[in-house]
């Protein structure tokens, strides 16, 4: 019996009908990493032992007959981005090099708490900067369909490990679509849920006021699981949304209980956004939203095109505003209290300026300089403060659809996985690939990002449902309905390769 | 030409919360380098900071004291620069939204206005080793432990007129932050600190000159001797008809002058921005009307009370309630019934003296309110001279007694046995002939030699205004 690419609920049942144990679980998926990654490059560091002692944990209540926590013996990957006690956090970076936290992020602690199971950090590009993990310091991951192409970013080994089943949950952070453009690019589903939904404490910060952590599944049922657990109000994060605003819409252990009955969409009104379809998506992609049209009609959904004009907007602000905040965020990484230093500087500003220059990457450099030409004095009103304004305006635009609409729909990614090398050489070109993920950040909506299709060369194709914020329930009723209906949910070729190989 | 000066001073005051700004770390000054931190105030990464309430409160607190007007809304912003005392990169201010705007505080019937005030937190220290300063050190060492201390910048408009000015503002200042217990206001400690900006103009002109900003100020005396100098130094440019460059500016207390520091061509661009880690604050109504009923009686109020009430002069008044401990124990004592007059005295004349010789703070002297109140009943029953009172008194500021014990042990009690006294004074005149003579031929002066005499021979025990008697009657019968 192969114990990979599980749900939670069939682990549930294997655990609980006692077909294995946690410790065997975790050991099969560890040492299917272990065989495997050197494909992928999805982990930079395995969490082995913790994985050990959490799963004896698990195997306890379950010889001791105690009820099982939610997530009891899920296998789970940790973008490094997120804290996890003891164990590096490079954020991908030569920065941060030695650097182990000595807390869990919050999202981490609820997911540790519900029983859930550590395998490892995964690779991202450097500080979540990139759309495909060519920013990685340490090295580039590779696409599970497909070791030629990028996962996409900058949660790529993420994205990676739930597509290769090294993971049954994965987090991933989101600021201009780190965990949807690499769950559209590996064919999984990849969630960030409405800003503040999740706590950011434990996040090692891009852009903070577009800073989300979400799942990576292979199913939206087990998105709304991971969700259940981890969507909670924090008192150590003050933009988390706090206990009296969260209502039904956002109750996801509501919604859980619900599922069974979410068989259709009838009475959902979706728009398809305008701008966001059509030329300038690659056919391919056109083609498969075309055809996600046609079913989300079957289910009853009443389909309009919508006009969102601001969303044009939204790269431009995008690209003031994370920049001006990474700028801040990434002072500290200065070599005076922790991660990478040179060691040779004779002086203050000589180690300031060689520890930065030697240990920070080229695509944070650029964001550090951007930031900062936009924060001076003189450039403020005309870039940053500019900004604010326009994405104030999108986020009214994205409201007032939404008093019209339950849902908008557009392609997660305008192209499918790229090849290594591809967009390298242009930043621009590179940016382009998170301009339908943008704006659902910068507005702060809860998006989805659910396979919807293939391409010539067999490399996934994501569909992407946004909501207003605090509506992430209709986001995932949606989702869950699309699945339920069509045939895309698939694991990548490297999982039946091993288990093949196996036998 | 005549020149004015134009003064505006920056306080920076340490709020007396338990615990950080913007973690729950304490903020007790002295401990073990980088013992009272946690991830959040050393900027770990990841971490984010949560405002703490009771900031909050000491601000509208200072708000209400200083007359501001309280924002209904507030928020915080970053500003950003490089420094190893800095662990994130950027220090949480308030840039362009301060809790607090307007407002004033009056000194002796002048009204300085106050411009705004804002939360802040503080940086770490550095420590250079093998050096007094950072030059000629090998390392630098940085304790956090002051790194995220809630901080209270307090900017006055520039309505400072000259060093004196400056220094009862800030005299002032300190001691509403005490009353209102937000504050301890030690300069030393550098719970209150002091920036200046000083321009001159020429007299009459309504246009500000090139300023000046001083930094490095650590007492009161240093603003006033630095602004003085400051003053002296642009007036010379001045005269000379050079300009003033506007720049900041360092106080060296042992050369007694002022040094540049840097340029505005050098000055940092600090990129201020919203604090996207923290939500706008929404200042309750209710909450400020529940602080303003929790307001003390404020030194200015406490002063007038003095001057109306007890009868007392601005100066002494002023003195008095400078100190928020002697001011609340004088008040004690004056309610149980000691005269305001003879407390009002003692506190300023031996009292204060006797700090001063010790080098000890009120807070550290053993006089109860009721020791007062027994001292003034004793010298107004004439059990003890007010000239003994006075040694009483020492007694009492050094350790715990009752007045009636010290007098007793003392021998202080006063003589107004007038048979006994008339002995005494008889004796004195018996053995000054000379001194009678004199006064006799008109020189009455020589009766303060007699007084003097009399009190000498009884150790100040007499009781003054029976020897006045009975000098008046035996110097008339005195024989030559």
């Amino acid at each position: 019996m192969t114990l990979l690419g599980k749900s939670i609920s069939e682990i549930h049942k294997l655990l609980t009908s006692k077909e294995t144990s946690a410790t065997e679980l975790a050991q099969a998926h560890l040492s299917y990493i272990e065989k495997s990654d050197h494909l992928t490059h999805a982990f930079l560091c395995l969490t082995k032992d913790l994985a050990l002692k959490q799963a004896t944990e698990i195997d306890k209540l379950i010889s001791a007959k105690k009820e099982l926590p939610p997530l009891a013996g899920i296998p789970l990957a940790v973008k490094d981005v997120l804290c996890v006690e003891s164990y590096p956090a490079t954020c991908g970076s030569k920065i941060l090099e030695g650097f182990k936290p000595i807390y869990n992020a919050t999202s981490v602690n609820l997911l540790f708490d519900a029983g859930a199971i550590c395998v490892g950090k995964t690779n991202c590009d450097e500080f979540a900067m990139g759309s495909s993990n060519e920013n990685s310091a340490y090295a580039k991951v590779t696409n599970p369909w497909n070791h030629n192409y990028v996962p996409g970013g900058s949660s790529g080994g993420s994205a990676a490990s739930v597509a290769a089943g090294f993971a049954t949950i994965a987090l991933g952070t989101d600021t201009g679509g780190s965990v949807r453009q690499p769950a559209s690019l590996c064919g999984v589903v990849g969630m960030k849920p409405t800003y503040g939904l999740v706590s950011r404490f434990g996040l090692i910060a891009l852009a903070s006021s577009l800073d989300h952590v979400g799942p990576f599944t292979r199913t939206v049922e087990d998105t709304i699981r991971t969700l259940a657990v981890m969507a909670k109000p924090d008192t150590h994060d003050s933009t988390s949304v706090p206990q009296k605003m969260r209502t039904a819409n956002c109750d996801m252990v509501a919604l859980l209980n619900d599922l069974p009955k979410i068989t259709n969409l009838k009475n959902v009104k979706i728009g398809v956004i305008e701008e966001l379809s059509g030329e300038g998506n690659e056919k391919s992609v056109q083609k498969a939203l075309d055809l996600a049209i046609e079913t989300l009609k079957t289910l009853g959904a009443k389909i309009d095109k919508v006009s969102l004009p601001k969303v044009k907007y939204a790269l431009p602000v995008y690209y003031i505003l994370n920049p001006a905040e990474a700028s801040s965020n990434l002072a500290r990484y200065d070599g005076v209290k922790y991660g990478a230093r040179d060691k040779s500087a004779q002086d203050l500003l000589s180690m300031y300026l060689s520890t930065r220059q030697s240990f920070i990457g080229s695509e944070p450099k650029r964001r550090i300089m951007l930031g900062t030409y936009v924060l001076s004095s003189g450039y403020y009103d005309a870039y940053y403060k500019k900004a604010q304004r326009v994405r104030r305006l999108l986020t009214e635009e994205f409201n007032d659809i939404f008093k019209s609409y339950d849902l908008v729909i557009c392609p997660t990614s305008p192209t499918t996985a790229f090849k290594f090398g591809d967009r390298t050489d242009d930043p621009l070109k590179m940016y382009m690939a998170d301009v339908a993920s943008i704006p659902a950040d910068l507005a702060g909506l809860p998006a989805i990002s659910i396979p919807c299709g293939f391409d010539e060369n067999n490399m996934p194709i994501g569909l992407q449902f946004m909501a207003a914020p605090l509506a992430d329930r209709k986001v995932l009723e949606a989702a869950y309905a699309f699945e339920k209906a069509t045939d895309y949910t698939k694991f990548s070729p490297m999982l039946q390769k091993y288990e093949s190989a196996k036998t | 030409m005549e020149y004015e000066p134009v003064i505006g001073l920056e306080v920076h005051a340490h709020l007396k919360t338990k615990t950080k700004a913007f973690c729950g770390c304490p903020t007790e000054f002295g401990a073990q380098p980088n013992t009272q931190v946690c991830p959040v105030c050393v900027g770990m990464p990841g971490v984010l900071p949560v405002v703490n309430k009771a900031m909050v409160a000491c601000a509208i607190k200072v708000g209400l004291a200083l007359e501001c007007t309280i924002s209904a809304t507030t928020k915080f912003d970053r500003k950003n620069y490089f420094y190893p005392d800095l662990p994130k990169g950027y220090q949480i201010s308030q840039y362009d939204e301060p809790i607090c705007r307007g407002g004033h505080i009056t000194i002796r019937n002048r009204k300085i206005r106050i411009h705004r005030a804002h939360m802040e937190e503080d940086a770490g220290k550095l420590v250079h080793a093998g050096a007094a300063g950072l030059h000629g050190s090998d390392y630098s060492l940085v304790d956090y432990n002051r790194g995220g201390v809630p901080l209270l910048e307090i900017v006055s408009e520039p309505d400072i007129g000259s060093p004196e000015e400056a220094r009862l503002y800030l005299t002032e200042l300190r001691n509403i932050l005490r009353y209102i217990d937000v504050c301890d206001g030690n300069l030393e400690e550098g719970s209150f600190r002091c920036d200046a900006n000083v321009s001159i103009r020429p007299v009459g002109a309504t246009k500000l000159g090139t300023r000046a900003e001083i930094k490095n100020l650590n007492s009161f005396r240093a603003v006033q001797r630095a602004i003085q100098y400051e003053i002296e130094r642009q007036t010379t440019i001045l005269d000379s008809g050079k300009e003033v460059v506007q720049e900041t500016r360092l106080w060296n207390e042992s050369d007694g002058k002022t040094h540049p520091m840097r340029s505005k061509e050098e000055a940092h661009d600090y990129r201020y921005f919203p604090e996207p880690d923290l939500v706008p604050l929404v200042i309750d109504r209710t909450w400020v009307t529940e602080l303003s009923k929790e307001m003390p009686e404020l030194p200015e109020v406490r002063r007038q009370r003095y001057m109306d009430n007890l009868k007392l002069s601005y100066d002494d008044a002023f003195v008095i309630v400078e100190s928020k401990e002697m001011s609340d124990l004088f008040d004690q004592a004056v309610k149980l019934g000691a005269s305001a007059r003879d407390c009002s005295n003692w506190l300023i004349g031996p009292t204060l003296a006797y700090l001063r010789e010790e080098k000890k703070e009120f807070a550290d002297l053993a006089l109860t309110p009721k020791n007062l109140y027994d001292l003034s009943r004793a010298v107004n029953d004439g059990a003890v001279s007010s000239t003994a009172a006075k040694q009483v008194l020492i007694e009492l500021l050094a350790k715990k007694s009752e007045v009636a014990t010290i007098i007793k042990d003392l021998g202080l009690a006063q003589v107004s046995d007038e048979g006994d006294l008339r002995k005494a004074v008889s004796a004195v005149l018996d053995a000054n002939p000379s001194q009678v003579e004199e006064f006799r031929q008109g020189k009455t002066k020589v009766r303060q030699f007699f007084f003097g005499e009399i009190m000498k021979a009884t150790k100040g025990k007499a009781n003054p205004q029976i020897i006045n008697k009975l000098l008046d009657e035996l110097l008339v019968q005195a024989k030559v």
